[in-house]
Order: structure tokens, then C-alpha cells, then sequence
């Protein structure tokens, strides 16, 4: 009932809007892109799949994403899933603050992530894997999972550069869980895209190749302080496409495949995303 | 509070007042003598022109207005100091952005797509006297 009201407002937001947005294909990893001052980003993710033993999920996030500065942007998120033969259950929500540390654009360009979560055990968003995250994470019940909730800070180490029409992004991962005695666990995630064209053509037109994008994601852990690495922990890989639709939303899509016997053979993701554009305008005049 | 140096604080305002305002042409010249001496591709083309226009709409025109002539803070992009801007140095402030005074940066977006930006804003012409103050 509580995702159907999410689900119905985040509907009404693109019936009350007349603004497009302009996204890349990754769901993992960021670039060095920060939302423009004074714009809001709605988006709602999806990430399904079915853990070997396990049943079958859907974790849902729903984020906002506003930038406050050229150099600084903000995000709201809040997750939940269902997991058939179980529950449908709210997981937790997070705050992240991205950062650009260097106000020109360069070869290589920086960026500073800060998230606080508030998550529960039973998370199945996917936005990254960190420390020995795996399948069996999965196996617990709505009922196992939901009844530990931890607090973390995760730091990201955004590198982006953007070449030719192709963008190329590296991001390093740092967690810290602030009410459980846990060492650091890190995690990676690289990624790469380009527009299927990099000139628009005259017209209007849906279906034009500069209204998509293609790419690529690989991320996973890499264990702890304890044990730093690539064993025991999960990896994914898998081709991305985004699909602008002109004065409309961005639709993206990826299956990423477990590259272990510890990941989910395939996890199918969706995302829906709609910038509203210049919002404090709205509330000044009382209009758009 | 006390102010125990009215005229220092003053100084300091005054400064500050003088510093921004310096700061609003300062990006013309930041611009590097080779990316200034780059030409547009597609200066002129009248199918350039009419993508770009299509790319202002999408991209621009919320903050710069759908005639260019700026919103409020947001400049016009039809001022002498935009339209006697060589297309180059525009093209770098596309890239570069003003991330501190809110222009943010378009290195996103393919450089040929940029060009066309830069095409169809140069279409346009000045227009002068338009309550738009200052560059971006």
C-alpha cells in the first residue's frame, strides 16, 4: 500500500511537470556530473533477482536529488522490498552530499561522496557492494533481516572523464558502520558510456540515437581491513542503456551477471528518473 | 555585539562588492589561448543552428529564458559580451561552467552537441539594453 502512495506520487510529479532530463545509463557508479543548482531529480530504481537457495526479490529505492551548488548535490533516498514467499518491508533510508573539490573541468575530475544510511539487514538495493557482501546476505528472512538495522558512513572517491563523447568513471568505496564494532569494508565501481550519437539532429524525434546511451558497469567488494581483497565477497558486470525520451523521463536498463559463486547469477535493475528544472521558481511565483 | 571597527568592516564590504563585480567578465579571460582559438565545426550551418536551438530548449532555456535575454539573476546569453565572444571561449565555459556562481559545467554533454549550442546562440544576435546585465 505504501509503495502504491510512492509509487502514485511519483506519477502525479510527471503529469505536473513539462521538463526532461538528461541521464547516463549507470546505476552503480557515479560520474563527476552533479545535478544542476536548483534542479530536482526524481528517480525510482528497481533491482530484482533470484539468490541461488534463495527466493526471489525486488529491492525498490526511490531518490531525490537536488543540487544546491554548481559544486555541491545533494540525495534522499528510501528503500524497501518484497521478497516472494516472505513480506514486502521498508528498509531504511540514506543521505549522501557530493562534493566537487575542484571547480574546473579536467582530464580526471574529482568528486567527494558523503552518505549517512540507516539500513536494515534485510536491504536489497544494490546501490553498491562493499566488504564480504554475498548471496548468503540474501538467504536471511524479512523477519531475520529487519531486526538488525545499521548506521554507516560510506565515503566515495569519485574519479570521471569525460573524452570523445565517452564517459569513464572509477569510484572507491569506504564503509563504516557507526553502531556495530565492524572494521572499514571497501568496495569498487567502475563504469563507461557514450550517447549513440554525439551530434542532435534538427528535429524533434524519440527514437534519434542521441536520446540514448550506452555502457557498462563492473563493482564489488573488496573485503575489509581484516581481510582487503577480491575473495569472499560479490562481484556483478553487465551492458547498460538509457533511453532519454524528449520532454519525458529517462528509462534506464541493466542486467549485471554475478562474476562468483557468491553473487546472484543475474540481477535485472530498471530505473525511472524525471528532473524537475529550477524548483525554487515554482514556490516564488506560485507557478512553473 | 559591539563593532569595534566600523570602518574595517566597511572596507571589507566595499571590497567584496568591488571583487564580485570584477569577477563577472573575469572568464573571458581564464580562457587558455588555445581552446579561445578554437573554431565551431558547425558556425553557420543551418541544420547546426536548428539542433542547437532544439538543445538551448532542453537545456538552457529554463535558466536563460526561451529568448535567451535572461531570467532574473540568470544572464542573457544575446549580450555584446556573449555574441562578441569568440565561439571558442564560449565553447570553454560550456565545458568549465561557473560551478561557484551557478553556472554548472555541460562536459557532459558530446562536444559536437556543444558546438551546435554554440551555433544557434550566435544565430541569435545581440540584443542590448535588455535588463540582462552580466556574462554568465
Amino acid at each position: 500500500m505504501k509503495l502504491a502512495a510512492i509509487l502514485g506520487l511519483f506519477a502525479l510529479s510527471f503529469l505536473a511537470a513539462s521538463c526532461r532530463a538528461q541521464e547516463g545509463p549507470y546505476f552503480v557508479t557515479y560520474s563527476h556530473d552533479l545535478e544542476e543548482p536548483d534542479n530536482l531529480e526524481i528517480a525510482f530504481k528497481t533491482a530484482q533477482g533470484t539468490p541461488k537457495d534463495g527466493n526471489f526479490f525486488t529491492g525498490t529505492t526511490l531518490e531525490l536529488e537536488y543540487g544546491l551548488k554548481g559544486w555541491w548535490t545533494t540525495e534522499f533516498y528510501l528503500s524497501g522490498q518484497h521478497t516472494s514467499n516472505d513480506s514486502t518491508i521498508f528498509t531504511g533510508f540514506r543521505w549522501e552530499n557530493r562534493f566537487r573539490p575542484l571547480l574546473h573541468d579536467h582530464f580526471i575530475n574529482p568528486v567527494l561522496y558523503f552518505e549517512y544510511e540507516n539500513l536494515n539487514h534485510a536491504d536489497r538495493s544494490f546501490l553498491e557492494v562493499v566488504g564480504h557482501d554475498g548471496i548468503s546476505d540474501l538467504r536471511l528472512s524479512n523477519a531475520q533481516g529487519r531486526s538488525e538495522t545499521e548506521r554507516s558512513l560510506e565515503m566515495k572517491l569519485i574519479l570521471s572523464s569525460n573524452a570523445k563523447g565517452w564517459n569513464i568513471s572509477e569510484n572507491f568505496i569506504a564503509e563504516k558502520a557507526l553502531n556495530e564494532s565492524e572494521p572499514w569494508e571497501f568496495g569498487y565501481a567502475l563504469g563507461v558510456n557514450r550517447p549513440l550519437a554525439l551530434a542532435a539532429s534538427g528535429r524533434r524525434c524519440v527514437f534519434c540515437r542521441e536520446n540514448f546511451a550506452a555502457g557498462a558497469e563492473l563493482y564489488g567488494g573488496l573485503g575489509d581491513l581484516d581481510g582487503f581483497g577480491l575473495r569472499a565477497t560479490s562481484h556483478y558486470a553487465g551492458p547498460a542503456l538509457a533511453f532519454n525520451i524528449p520532454r519525458g523521463p529517462t528509462i534506464s536498463f541493466s542486467p549485471n551477471f554475478g562474476l562468483n559463486a557468491n553473487s546472484v547469477g543475474v540481477i535485472y535493475r530498471i530505473k525511472l528518473s524525471y528532473e524537475l528544472q529550477q524548483i525554487s521558481g515554482w514556490f516564488r511565483r506560485g507557478t512553473r | 555585539m559591539k563593532i569595534r571597527r566600523p570602518g574595517f568592516v566597511v572596507g571589507m564590504m566595499l571590497c567584496a562588492v568591488l571583487f564580485s563585480g570584477a569577477v563577472d567578465n573575469s572568464w573571458l579571460e581564464r580562457v587558455p589561448e588555445a581552446d579561445r582559438n578554437r573554431t565551431n565545426p558547425f558556425a553557420g550551418q543551418a541544420e547546426a543552428i536548428s539542433a542547437g536551438a532544439k538543445l538551448f530548449d532542453d537545456h538552457c532555456a529554463k535558466c536563460h529564458g526561451a529568448d535567451a535575454l535572461g531570467r532574473g539573476k540568470r544572464p542573457s546569453l544575446r549580450s555584446p559580451v556573449v555574441q562578441q565572444a569568440a565561439d571558442g571561449q564560449l565553447f570553454w565555459f560550456l565545458r568549465n561552467g561557473n560551478l561557484r556562481r551557478g553556472m554548472p559545467s555541460w562536459s557532459s554533454l558530446p562536444e559536437p552537441s556543444r558546438w551546435q549550442i554554440i551555433a544557434y546562440l550566435k544565430s541569435l544576435g545581440e540584443q542590448p539594453n535588455t535588463g540582462a546585465n552580466s556574462p554568465p
